[in-house]
């Protein structure tokens, strides 16, 4: 099926769906089913804000904070709206309720070309804001976060402020219009009242039947680089994650899982371990959302219970897998993807004709290894299950579908699920999965009445991950005799996450699966390519895939910007040039290349390294959750021959920044993550296991490896993009790019890794 | 099996019943509920988990409880109100106003080794700082801003 077909058909199924269905008014996202639990005396003026009669300001924001400063940012929206004094704002994390569904993730998983395909891109918005409404849970993933609450926040903002207006305008007897705020103090003429105080004694407040949003001209929070809210208390240990919840008369438990993909327990020595002293319990945990099967130990100590796995000597079944190889997986992706066929994802000009005239034509094949999140706080999960309620202290990204499993497992209704979503040490896409939140609630069932926690090993975390997938591509351009770009073919394969994903968890929107992460990052980018064909073949591995950090664009990018990197250089053009004529009818894009270019001094020859080595520059720009980032790496090569990334120039249009400090934190880290995996980043698997297990054979960036990273913001007053994930894609294109001005030798894998020949540096 | 084994706290003495071979780790985060100390790989890898033990910076989760009998540990909750206080308190004034942490998993073992650093070196260069975090791991990528973060808490010291 062509790709416009399927997506009418897709979008004529879903409309069939909706038919009947009411349409949720705005409003209707600010006040959900109850108002949120506030201590007696404060009050809760809607779905996202309360005040005190100290003036302390609560903002409910319904993501997790894990590291990317949406709890800031989302505040920082709520009180510009609410004029209160900053200072007096706190955050916490919102309950359950449907008005916090996520509308941006669905919005981002149609195959559709962002310029090209606009207006029908509007439609299916249209379309599946109502669906996710209807259906759609709290999710924080996707760098949507900003996108999907920009409105809905700011709304509850203006409508907390105009309620507190009509409240004090009704108690002077003055029309509201009279009123200013400021600082969290209402003023009519001679008269002032701060918030704090209208609040004193009031149990409810009808809410103001209008309220209108602030000229983005007007900001003065908005807009202003903000310290992170948490920054002191993550700064002296008091900052509380997931794992460091205590309870009373808790216990620990440590796991032991299936080896090999998909294996099974076929004997456990239970007996071994049940008498010795400080276990509960040996729990048999079932492969549900995902998790390996495996078995627990229940003790007063992690550590202890951890010692007591050894000795349960547990046989498996290793199952069907037992020989797979991640060799045979690259050698079977390099061969599909040079197969014909595959589902299209763009399909202009006749790319054969161009070929068949061109007078250069460059064909390069790309590969990128399974990746593993690894992020800092192990997952870890803890349940405490009562006769007919339980309790889930948990960082998640998901808190609806955790909850949903919960309930499932333990057989009773969602409502008497209690999710209490703590701080999340990293996320990545990690936390999306529930794969130890569904464990821990099989072993909190056998030990009721008793909150127990699950942690993992690093190894269980490495060993168990959903990775992000394997892929190769195979590149091929048309150039004509000028060196201009004719044609371009991209022909991608790996495995696809959302059919994965959906599978594990129940998630029935996942059977529309329209494959958008394998092909993003490649089909739908600002360049104007005349013939362009973009297609991706669908394999299907055993191995567990998930969403990892920019998902499909963290490998799509190092396909897209190293070949196109290889085609400017074929056609004797610079790099900047080369891309500039084809983003010259693309102003944004335009803007931020140019920037990169002036900011990095890329016409001029870099300084030596300390140690006299040389340096050369490479470029790479992408488009990534509706922000375009260009990054210049200056880099150089150690005695050992080693990449030594100095310097990284970062320009990055994500639309108006909410917190320019916040987006410049976010690049740094998308460049720090993106530099791990490609400089370091590989799974393997030998017999069906993944043979890396902790921090020493899948390493992490660390400091002295770490670059100078120097973010420069477009000034912008356009709608806010993503942020969180779009400052990874670009680095490790830039960075092999560099490593071909330096050294003349193009690597075309992932991580990166110099040959030990006599270079050219 | 159980022994009684004591270890003095961010000052305080304090007993503890445990195997000897349990990691300190767990007994600061399960025994004494402090939970500023983390957990991160169980191999000495990532620094998540580092505490001072008489001044110097090591490991807890691979450090057993009797290597540690009778000897001073001190953890982030402590630092600040210990004998290296005024170190304490001028990096963690610079981690917030560089704005350090961003999941702020990894910083209070960052902050130890911090502490420790400047405990010893007034005015660390560059290449200082970088040798005294190589035992460190943050995957959210705080390190530019903890490199500046030292600097700047080493010259409110100076």
């Amino acid at each position: 099926m062509k790709r416009r077909t399927f997506l009418v058909a897709g979008l004529a199924g879903t409309g069939a769906l909706l038919f009947g269905w009411s349409v949720l008014p705005p409003r209707q996202r600010l006040i959900g089913s109850a108002l949120p639990e506030v201590p007696n005396g404060t009050l809760a003026l809607n779905g996202y804000v309360a005040i005190a009669p100290d003036d302390t300001v609560t903002v409910f924001v319904p993501k997790a904070e894990m590291g990317q400063g949406v709890h800031t940012a989302i505040a920082m929206l709520l009180a510009e709206e609410l004029d209160c004094a900053w200072s007096r704002v706190r955050v916490q994390h919102s309950p359950i309720d449907r008005i916090y569904a996520n509308l941006a993730v669905a919005r981002d998983a149609v195959p559709l070309h962002p310029d090209d395909d606009a207006l029908l891109m509007r439609s299916v918005g249209w379309f599946s804001d109502k669906i996710m409404r209807e259906v759609g849970g709290m999710i924080t993933g996707g760098s949507t976060s900003v996108r999907d609450l920009w409105n809905p926040v700011r709304d509850a903002g203006a409508l907390a402020r105009a309620t507190l207006v009509q409240e004090a305008a009704r108690r002077w007897d003055v029309a509201p219009e009279s009123c200013t705020v400021a600082e969290g103090v209402i003023t009519s003429g001679q008269r002032a009242v701060r918030f704090g105080e209208l609040v004193q004694g009031v149990t409810e407040l009808e809410p103001a039947s209008r309220y209108s949003r602030k000229a983005p001209e007007a900001y003065s929070i908005v807009g202003r680089a903000t310290p992170r809210l948490e920054s002191a208390e993550k700064s002296d240990g008091t900052a509380t994650f997931g794992i460091d919840v205590r309870v009373d008369e808790m216990l620990y438990a440590a796991i032991t899982m299936a080896p090999v993909i998909g294996a099974s327990v076929r004997s456990v020595n239970t007996d071994a371990v049940t008498t010795l002293p400080g276990v509960t319990a040996v729990v048999p945990v079932r492969a549900l959302n995902g998790c390996p099967e495996g078995v627990a130990v229940v003790a007063d100590s992690w550590y202890r219970a951890q010692q007591c796995l050894p000795k349960l000597s547990v046989q498996w079944d290793e199952g069907p897998n037992a020989s797979l190889s991640s060799d045979a997986i690259t050698a079977q992706l390099r061969a599909q993807a040079a197969q014909p066929g595959g589902r299209s994802f763009r399909d202009t000009g006749n790319v054969d004709d161009a070929l068949a005239v061109a007078s250069q034509t460059v064909t390069a094949t790309y590969d990128v290894p399974y990746l593993a999140h690894t992020t800092m706080e192990p997952p870890n999960c803890t349940v405490r299950f009562r006769v007919d309620r339980a309790d889930v202290w948990v960082g998640t990204q998901v808190p609806t579908q955790a909850r949903a499993a919960v309930a499932g497992i333990l057989g009773i209704d969602e409502s008497k699920v209690i999710m209490h979503v703590q701080l999340l040490g990293g996320g990545f896409g990690r936390r999306l999965d529930i794969d130890f939140i569904a464990q821990a609630a099989q072993i909190a069932r056998a030990v009721p009445g008793r909150a127990v926690q699950l942690i993992w090993s690093r190894a269980d975390d490495v060993q168990h991950d959903f990775y992000r997938p394997a892929c190769a591509s195979v590149m091929t351009a048309a150039l004509d005799s000028s060196g201009a770009l004719l044609a371009m073919r991209a022909s991608s394969a790996s495995q696809s996450i959302v059919g994965a994903y959906g599978a594990r968890n129940g998630v029935a929107a996942a059977k529309f699966d329209l494959h958008k992460s394998t092909a993003e990052g490649m089909f739908d980018q600002p360049y104007a390519v005349p013939a362009f064909d973009v297609r991706h073949h669908v394999v299907q591995l055993p191995v567990p895939i998930g969403y990892w950090r920019a998902v499909g664009h963290s490998h799509q990018a190092f396909f897209l910007e190293s070949f196109i990197d290889e085609i400017a250089h074929a056609a004797g053009h610079d790099a900047i040039h080369f891309r500039g004529r084809l983003l010259a009818h693309h102003a944004r894009a335009l803007r931020v290349l140019e920037l990169a270019a002036e900011r990095s001094q890329w016409s001029t020859t870099p300084a030596a390294a300390p140690d006299g080595a040389r340096v050369a520059r490479g470029v790479a720009l992408h488009r990534s959750f509706g922000t375009i980032v260009a990054q210049v790496a200056e880099i150089s090569l150690s005695p050992a021959r080693e990449i030594r990334v100095h310097r990284v120039i970062c320009v990055v249009d994500c639309g108006l920044a909410v917190n320019p400090d916040g987006v410049a934190q976010q690049m740094e880290s998308g460049i720090v993550y993106g530099l791990s995996a490609a400089l370091h980043g590989e799974i393997t698997i030998a017999n069906g296991r993944v043979s890396q297990r902790n921090y020493d054979t899948y390493k992490a960036l660390r400091l002295h490896e770490s670059p100078v990273v120097e973010t420069h913001i477009v000034p912008s007053m356009e709608a806010p993009e993503g942020i969180g994930e779009t400052g990874l894609p670009p680095i490790a294109p830039a960075v092999a790019n560099a490593l071909f001005a330096l050294t003349g030798e193009r690597v075309r894998q992932l991580p990166l890794r110099v040959s030990t020949g006599t270079g050219a540096e | 099996m159980q022994n009684r084994t004591t270890i003095r706290v961010n000052g305080r003495d304090i007993n503890v019943d445990a195997v000897p071979d349990t990691p300190l780790l767990w007994v600061l985060r399960e025994q004494l509920a402090l939970t500023g100390t983390k957990f991160g790989c169980g191999a000495s890898q990532c620094g998540a988990c580092t505490v001072l033990v008489n001044g110097e910076p090591v490991r807890s989760c691979v450090t057993p409880l009797a290597a540690v009998a009778a000897q001073s540990v001190q953890t982030i909750e402590g630092v600040q109100t210990g004998a290296d206080a005024r170190i304490a308190r001028a990096l963690h004034a610079a981690w917030v106003a560089h704005g350090v942490p961003q999941c702020g998993y990894c910083q209070s073992g960052m902050l130890m080794s911090a502490v420790a650093l400047l405990t010893g070196n007034s005015n660390p260069t560059d290449a200082e700082i970088d040798a005294a975090f190589t035992g460190h791991i943050c995957r959210c990528g705080s390190y530019q801003r903890l490199r500046a973060a030292v600097h700047t808490a080493a010259r409110e010291l100076r």
